[in-house]
């Protein structure tokens, strides 16, 4: 073997153990969060955690139950704005539009889909902060619910795309009609996808800060109904880790840690649902 | 999995239309300098208040002013009083004007996190503005070391920290700047939020306090409870009268005595370089920015009853989170002040 | 697709409910396609209209502008701007090596399952909040800097602009760092993807002629997907352009424009997300508008050209192969 050969091929295994090292150094980021967060969150997570009120500045004791019930509550609404309207979007793109139809209606779908969170607040702020002169939890579910609409749009077209033509051809000659067809027999053949996507849309949006900001605000306490500003999981760990007090960064951590909890193993079961891991009941 | 859709949507519209009644919710938003004082005041007057629930979100004072302009809260807080254009801005808006009423007094401080060094600090007023200028950059400049014989000062870069939100904390120290330095005025001079010439943004107090501790060789002017709270050490500032003082209830009560006896009707003033050798020279009243209506009866009544009660039992608590409570004078002529919001 | 002859042609009013099914079904959900659009344009209209102050007072000086006073009304977008690119410069430089080193070994190297597995991680490592990313960079990442990284640069690179100036730990550098974490996924996702559409038959044709595993991947395989990859790195660029909160809480709240990367400064969307709230003024808060304006340009412009290159890679791998 010649020296240049030998050469080259050091160099080409030096590079491509390289890579490896590349693709190590990322996956650990991963568990390096996740690391940090239990160490410095878990001793945090107490009973108090789950079921206090902010106690006043200095005092040690609060909790953060008030942002958990906010969060939940901000998700749920903005799931039900932001998923029929990416759905049904979905369903017109695969199942009913002609061309010119879907390709407005897809760039607009990406076009929301790049937009900043942090300008998705200020249309949310103009749109149902100021006319309605409150902050609430519907403004901040709107935002929320916006981010939601492009991912779920985009993957309902595509995993009903993706049903095969037979299915549909031997439905329509059984004599159903077409919104039968799609409704009983597209639907659901795609509806792991969907549900996946669905899932996944609600794991991105619920580590949002920055919409939150000027919409839902914040509270230090319960918030009633939809119309009264909210805590929020996201925001109170952005507030308490600014912060100057100690009691206030554990509880940053310990709700980090609960957060991130939360998305990943949405992201986790979403994944499994699609590669069949786990069995779903039909609708 | 329809059908349970559909009963869970209608169990959380419904409960959420139960849970809305009952209690009186009530939005504020403002200053993050009196948020100690004020997150007591509220979490006190909830518990015997039962069903009163005012949820203030320390967002600064420039937000205060804003948001309750804009009508989104029910009231501000600032220790920037409104200029006569945002009162105006705000009788537009509105067709009413807009009330301040004070409510404590306290310290803007100058907090240092300087390694090695533990002992109080003293600042001329010049060794402040030059700092804040960006003329003095290191802590071993004769404009510090002069006044601090005995303390080993670091050749190290001042790191200074201001506030990076719209801040009535700002405004105290702008103002205070701005009387003692005439660079400093016509520079930068004195408003919630300036074109600062050097340094790094915090959001708050609490955020300007956290950047101190956590970054060696930085100076920022914080309220004085939080540099307490946070075990941080805070410098002595020369008054007026040449006299090293630090903040204290004394020293920022001094700075008031003379604006109490001489209160203007809309209880807007300026206590900071007061006179008096006593005095802690950058005091400030903070105020709550109350609308002139309030059309809801049920909120009436209820940021009226709190006034009063702020008023009369609420000072008790000032003195152990290091405010000053309100001088006598003031107090009475607020109490009868109240009667104007209609 | 509804049936006009056959078994069914005679019972009309049966057909016309069919129909009428279908009609609704279609005008239904052409609605929500239809408010999707709706409130693309709303959005964009919003934008527009709510920054029109500073638009004709500032005209085009407000991209040259330094100066941002609020005081005297004066509002300049440039260091906000320049933060902004220069966070996402940074970023960029740290994340598209590592980025596209890992994609290279996940594409090329690894067999199936441990390629799928970490591309797993990868795409949990993308679902991580921005605020998360924040909290780790206030308590770790900075002193990190302060302590460590940024002393090492100073000492060692110090005689460059970039690295001097005292060292906060707070600033572009760190900004960029926590950033160069959060864009990684994305390069690593697309890149993956693209390298695998290469056709086989480059890989084969380059090693048959002699080149090193690393050669055919570098010198082959790479030229080849290079439009791709570019279309991942623009897409990572629109991402890293758009973080807020991450930012926000590393890089210094300072409106400064600074040749050193240790300098504290500002993004466009950390100034939004630290002033909106209490801009009082008319100008003053469309001013921060336009600045969303701005932003929602230069994420847009980037998204286009991103997808354009990705999918032209696609397409040319498709069509080379069936060639």
């Amino acid at each position: 073997m010649s020296g240049r050969l030998r050469w080259r091929k050091f160099v080409s295994g030096f590079m491509l153990a390289m890579t490896g090292v590349c693709a190590l150094i990322t996956v650990s980021v991963l568990f390096f969060v996740l690391g940090d967060l239990v160490l410095h969150g878990g001793a945090s997570i107490n009973w108090n955690f789950f079921t206090k009120l902010p106690t006043p500045v200095g005092e040690a004791g609060g909790g953060m139950a008030n942002a958990i019930v906010g969060s939940a509550k901000l998700l749920g609404l903005a799931s039900l704005i932001g998923v029929p309207i990416g759905f049904f979007g979905g369903v017109y793109l695969a199942e009913f539009s002609g061309s010119t139809a879907a390709f407005v209606v897809r760039y607009a779908a990406d076009l929301l889909n790049g937009v900043p969170s942090i300008v998705i607040g200020i249309f949310a702020y103009a749109l149902l902060v100021l006319p309605f002169k409150h902050f609430s939890t519907i403004a901040g579910s709107f935002a929320l619910g916006l981010m939601m609409i492009p991912i779920t749009l985009r993957s309902t077209e595509q995993f009903l795309n993706g049903v095969p033509r037979a299915l549909r051809e031997g439905s329509m000659a059984l004599g159903a009609s077409k919104w039968k067809t799609i409704q009983a027999v597209v639907i659901p053949a795609a509806y792991r996808g969907i549900l996946t996507a669905i899932l996944l849309a609600f794991a991105r949006v619920a580590g949002e800060t920055a919409p939150l900001l000027f919409t839902a605000l914040g509270n230090r306490y319960w918030s009633h109904g939809w119309n009264e500003p909210t805590a929020s999981l996201p925001v109170v760990i952005y507030t308490y880790a600014l912060s100057p007090y100690e009691d206030w960064h554990r509880q940053a951590w310990a709700a980090g840690l609960v957060l991130l909890g939360l998305i990943l193993i949405i992201n986790i079961v979403a994944r499994a649902i699609l590669s069949r891991g786990i069995s779903v009941p039909r609708p | 999995m329809k059908r349970f859709a559909v009963i869970a949507l209608f169990a959380l519209a419904l409960g959420g239309l139960v849970w809305a009644q009952g209690t009186l919710s009530i939005n504020a938003a403002g200053a993050t300098f009196p948020f100690p004082i004020y997150s007591k005041w509220f979490d006190v007057y909830h518990k015997s208040h039962q069903g009163i629930e005012i949820n203030y979100q320390s967002i600064g004072s420039g937000g205060g002013i804003k948001q309750v302009t804009e009508g989104t809260v029910d009231f501000g807080a600032s220790d920037g009083p409104m200029n006569d254009d945002q009162i105006k801005v705000f009788t537009q808006k509105h067709g009413f004007g807009i009330l301040h009423f004070p409510t404590v007094l306290g310290a803007a401080v100058p907090a240092y996190n300087i390694p090695g060094v533990t002992a109080t600090l003293n600042f001329t007023p010049a060794a402040l503005a030059g700092i804040y200028l960006g003329k003095i950059t290191k802590w071993n400049d004769p404009a510090i070391a002069n006044e601090n014989k005995g303390v080993n000062l670091p050749a190290t870069d001042i790191i200074v920290v201001h506030r990076a939100d719209g801040s009535g904390t700002t405004y105290c120290w702008t103002d205070y700047l701005s009387k003692v330095s005439q660079e400093w005025k016509t520079k930068v001079g004195k408003g919630t939020s300036v074109n600062w010439p050097v340094g790094l943004g915090g959001q708050g107090n609490e955020g300007v306090m956290g950047v101190i501790k956590g970054q060696p060789n930085a100076v920022g002017y914080v309220e004085l409870i939080y540099a307490i709270q946070t075990n941080t050490p805070y410098g002595n500032v020369q008054n007026s009268s040449g006299v090293f003082v630090k903040a204290s209830l004394a020293g920022v009560s001094a700075a008031a005595a003379g604006a109490a006896k001489n209160m203007p009707d809309d209880f807007r003033v300026s206590i900071t370089d007061a006179p008096g050798k006593d005095v802690y020279p950058i005091s400030t009243f903070t105020w709550l920015l109350i609308p002139e209506k309030i059309s809801d009866p049920a909120k009436r009544a209820a940021i009226t009853g709190f006034l009063k009660w702020m008023i009369k039992d609420g000072q008790q608590y000032c003195e152990a989170l290091a405010y000053a409570k309100l001088p006598q004078e003031v107090a009475a002529k607020e109490l009868k002040a109240i009667n104007k919001v209609q | 697709m509804t049936p006009s002859a056959g078994p069914l042609a005679g019972s009309r009013s049966f057909l016309s409910r069919l129909r009428q099914g279908d009609e609704i079904a279609h005008l239904i959900t052409f609605l929500f396609a239809a408010s999707v659009v709706l409130v693309t344009v709303l959005l964009v209209f919003v934008l527009w209209q709510e920054s029109v102050l500073p638009r004709h007072k500032f005209g085009f000086d407000f991209f040259f502008t330094r100066v941002w006073d609020p005081i005297s009304e004066e509002f300049g977008a440039l260091p906000f701007i320049y933060g902004t690119v220069v966070t996402t410069v940074v970023s960029l430089l740290l994340a598209v090596p590592l980025g596209l080193g890992a994609a290279i070994f996940l594409a090329e190297l690894a067999p199936q399952r441990i390629s799928d597995t970490l591309q797993f991680f990868i795409d949990l490592l993308a679902a991580v909040p921005s605020v998360i990313y924040g909290l780790l960079g206030i308590f770790v990442v900075v002193p990190l800097m302060r302590t460590v990284i940024e002393p090492a640069l100073k000492n060692t690179l110090g005689f460059l602009p970039l690295f001097q100036g005292p060292a906060y730990g707070i600033g572009f550098l760190t900004a960029g760092v926590v950033l160069a974490i959060m864009i990684v996924p994305y390069i690593i996702s697309v890149s993956r993807e693209i390298l695998l559409a290469v056709p086989r038959e480059q890989r084969e044709a380059a090693l048959a002629l002699g080149a090193t595993r690393w050669e055919s991947t570098w010198k082959v395989v790479i030229p080849f997907a290079r439009t791709g990859i570019m279309g991942s790195i623009f897409l990572a660029m629109a991402r890293a352009l758009g973080e807020t909160m991450a930012v926000a809480m590393v890089i210094g709240n300072t409106p400064t424009i600074s040749a050193s990367l240790f300098s504290p400064g500002y993004s466009i969307a950390a100034v939004i997300a630290n002033e909106f709230r209490e801009a009082t003024g008319d100008l003053y808060l469309q001013a921060l508008v336009e600045l969303g304006l701005v932003l929602f340009l230069l994420t847009f412009i980037l998204n286009g050209i991103a997808r354009l290159l990705i999918v032209a890679t696609t397409q040319k791998g498709s069509r080379t192969a069936q060639a």
